[in-house]
C-alpha cells in the first residue's frame, strides 16, 4: 500500500497545481488554514477555490493572488462584517480578477452530493423568488418528468482536490471527524484527490459505528499538523478564536497592513507550527 | 425599568413574536439575541436550529459565528449540513426562519448580496448563505433590521431572498411552501403586510417612537395600519436577561484562546 502519512509541504506540492478547482471545506469548524497558508507559500495561481463559507483562509488566498475563480454561497467574516480582500477582488479587481460562481448553501451542499455520487448535477426546490439564477448562467432549472414541477439545478461540484482538517487518522490514513461536520463528507467523497490534516495520528482509531470515517482508499495524503485550523476551532481540542476574526477586520482592510501581516506571519514563517509561534510572539 | 434603548426593544419585541416548542432556524447577529432571550425567557423549550447542523442548541453565549463550538456543545444533536437543508427546511420542518438583511423592499423581499449593479458593485455584501431557501420553505419568516430610508427601500438593487415578489398574491402563485414574513421589526417598531395588497404597513410603534419618525425612516410612502398599537416596553425580566446574555457574550468572545501548541 502506498504509504499516506506526508508532510504538508510534499501533499500540497505533489497534490495540488496551478489552474487545479480546489475545495477546502469545514463549515467554521474544522477549517483547514495550515494547508491554506501553505498553498499561498508555494505560490500557486489561477486557482479555482470551492467554499460555501470563503471566511478568512479564502479572504487570505485570494488577498495573495492565488485565486482566478470562487464557487461560494456566503461571503462574510460571520458575526464581524466583511472579507475585505474578497471585496477588493470583486469590486477592484485588486490584486487579481476574479470570477465569481455564487450560490446559496443549499444549493452548494446538493452540488457536492451530486458530486460524490458521481451524478452530473443536482436538483432541488431551491433558489425560488431570487435575482440568483439571472446572474448565474450555472443555476437551471429542470422538469420533474412525474409531477411537472420545475426544481432547481445546478452542476455537480467535483474539486481536483478536496483539503479538510480533522481531529485525527490512523496509519493506514482512515481519517476521523466529529463535532460540527457541514459538507465536509460530501466535499470528500465528491474529489478526485483528497488531502487530510490532523491534530494527531493514531495506531488505531477508536470504533465510531456511525461517526464520520473518511475509508482510506478514497484518502490520497494524511499530514500531522497540530494546531492546523486555528483561528478557526478542533472540537475537544482547541475553541474558535473570536477575537482574533475580530482583529482580522482591521488586519484585512487595508492592502498594505494586510500583506505585512502576511509578510510577517504566513511567508515569514517556513510552516505552521513556526506560523503560531510568530503569533504567540506578537501576542 | 424605563432606561431600555430602542436595540434592546428591537431584541425583545422579537423574542416575543417567538413561542414555546416552536422550531425556529436562526440567522447570525440581530435574530441570533432574539431567538436565546425567547429560550431564557418566555419559550424554555423553544427548538433553536443553526445553519450548522447544532439542532436544539442551548448556548450560555451567543454564537460570533453560526458554527462556534458553544452551539454544538449544548446541542440536542449536530447533523450534517446537507441534512438541515434537504430533510429539515426543505421537507417545512421548520416553523420560523429569523433572518437579517441589509436591505428590505415594501413587499419584504430581501437583499444581502450587493449594493449597486451585480457586475459593478458599489459594496459587495456576503451574499445568500440559507436566507434564500429559509425565506421561501420555513413555515413564516420574521426579519429584524435597523430602518433608514437606505435600508426600507422602494426597490432592492438585489432580490437575494423572497418576500411576496411584487405583492398582491405574487408569492402565493408560486411553489414556494412557506407563507413568507409576517414580521419586520424594526428600530422604531413592527411592519406587517397588509391583507391582500402584502405591502407592508406600520402596525405597531415601540414607546417614544412616533409615525413621523418611522415615515423619515422608511424609503417608501409608508402606511400605517387602523390598528396601531404600541408595543409593551421591556420587562425588568426581559432586560436584566438580555444584558447579562449580552455581558456573558463580551467576556467570552474576548477570551485569549491559548495557540494550540
Amino acid at each position: 500500500m502506498t504509504p499516506k502519512v506526508a508532510t504538508l509541504h510534499d501533499a500540497i506540492a505533489r497534490h495540488v497545481h496551478d489552474g487545479a478547482c480546489v475545495a477546502l471545506e469545514g463549515f467554521t469548524h474544522l477549517i483547514p488554514f495550515a494547508a491554506g497558508h501553505e498553498i499561498i507559500r508555494q505560490g500557486r495561481r489561477g486557482l479555482h477555490l470551492v467554499r460555501m463559507t470563503p471566511d478568512l483562509i479564502y479572504d487570505q488566498m485570494i488577498g495573495m493572488g492565488c485565486a482566478s475563480r470562487l464557487t461560494f454561497s456566503w461571503g462574510g467574516n460571520p458575526g464581524v462584517g466583511s472579507l475585505h480582500r474578497l471585496r477588493d477582488a470583486v469590486e477592484q479587481c485588486w490584486p487579481a480578477p476574479l470570477e465569481i460562481d455564487e450560490h446559496t448553501h443549499a444549493g452548494v451542499a446538493a452540488a457536492y452530493c451530486a458530486g460524490a455520487a458521481r451524478l452530473p448535477f443536482a436538483t432541488l426546490r431551491g433558489y425560488l423568488g431570487t435575482d440568483l439564477p439571472s446572474v448565474n448562467p450555472r443555476i437551471r432549472s429542470i422538469e420533474c418528468p412525474f409531477t411537472g414541477e420545475q426544481l432547481a439545478a445546478v452542476p455537480a461540484i467535483n474539486p481536483d482536490v478536496t483539503i479538510l482538517h480533522a481531529q485525527r487518522a490512523d496509519r493506514q490514513g482512515n481519517v476521523s471527524l466529529h463535532g460540527i461536520v457541514g459538507a465536509q463528507r460530501e466535499a470528500a467523497f465528491a474529489a478526485r484527490a483528497l488531502i487530510v490534516t490532523v491534530e494527531e495520528i493514531v495506531e488505531v482509531l477508536p470504533p465510531a459505528m456511525n461517526g464520520i470515517v473518511l475509508p482510506h482508499w478514497i484518502v490520497s495524503a494524511v499530514a500531522p499538523c497540530p494546531g492546523g485550523a486555528y483561528p478557526s476551532y478542533v472540537q475537544d481540542h482547541y475553541a474558535r478564536d473570536n477575537a482574533f476574526y475580530q482583529r482580522w477586520d482591521a488586519i484585512a482592510r487595508e492592502r498594505a497592513g494586510f500583506r505585512a501581516w502576511m509578510d510577517r506571519h504566513v511567508l515569514g514563517s517556513p510552516d505552521h507550527a513556526a506560523f503560531l509561534a510568530s503569533l504567540r510572539e506578537a501576542a | 425599568m424605563n432606561d431600555w434603548t430602542r436595540d434592546e426593544m428591537m431584541t425583545v419585541a422579537a423574542a416575543r413574536l417567538l413561542w414555546d416548542e416552536c422550531v425556529c432556524f436562526v440567522g447570525i447577529g440581530l435574530p441570533s439575541a432574539a431567538c436565546n432571550l425567547a429560550r431564557l425567557t418566555h419559550a424554555p423549550d423553544i427548538v433553536l436550529v443553526y445553519e450548522s447542523g447544532t439542532l436544539g442548541t442551548r448556548p450560555t453565549v451567543l454564537p460570533l459565528s453560526i458554527g462556534d463550538g458553544e452551539l454544538a456543545e449544548t446541542a440536542a444533536c449536530v447533523i450534517p449540513l446537507p441534512e438541515v437543508f434537504s430533510y429539515l427546511l426543505q421537507a417545512g420542518r421548520v416553523d420560523v426562519g429569523f433572518l437579517g438583511a441589509a436591505q428590505v423592499d415594501r413587499f419584504g423581499n430581501l437583499n444581502s448580496t450587493v449594493i449597486g449593479p451585480y457586475d459593478s458593485p458599489k459594496t459587495r455584501l456576503p451574499g445568500a448563505g440559507g436566507a434564500t431557501e429559509i425565506a421561501a420553505h420555513a413555515k413564516r419568516t420574521f426579519v429584524m433590521l435597523k430602518a433608514t430610508p437606505r435600508s426600507l427601500v422602494p426597490r432592492l438593487d438585489f432580490r437575494t431572498s423572497a418576500g411576496f415578489l411584487e405583492g398582491h398574491g405574487a408569492r402565493a402563485r408560486t411553489t414556494m411552501r412557506g407563507a413568507g414574513p409576517q414580521s419586520v421589526i424594526t428600530d422604531y417598531g413592527v411592519l406587517t403586510p397588509e391583507p391582500g395588497t402584502d405591502e407592508l404597513q406600520l402596525s405597531a410603534l415601540f414607546q417614544g417612537a412616533t409615525t413621523e419618525e418611522a415615515r423619515a425612516a422608511t424609503g417608501w410612502p409608508l402606511k400605517v395600519s387602523a390598528n396601531l398599537a404600541t408595543v409593551a416596553p421591556p420587562t425588568s425580566t426581559e432586560l436584566e436577561t438580555l444584558r447579562a446574555l449580552h455581558a456573558r457574550t463580551r467576556e467570552a468572545h474576548q477570551r485569549p484562546v491559548r495557540l494550540p501548541a
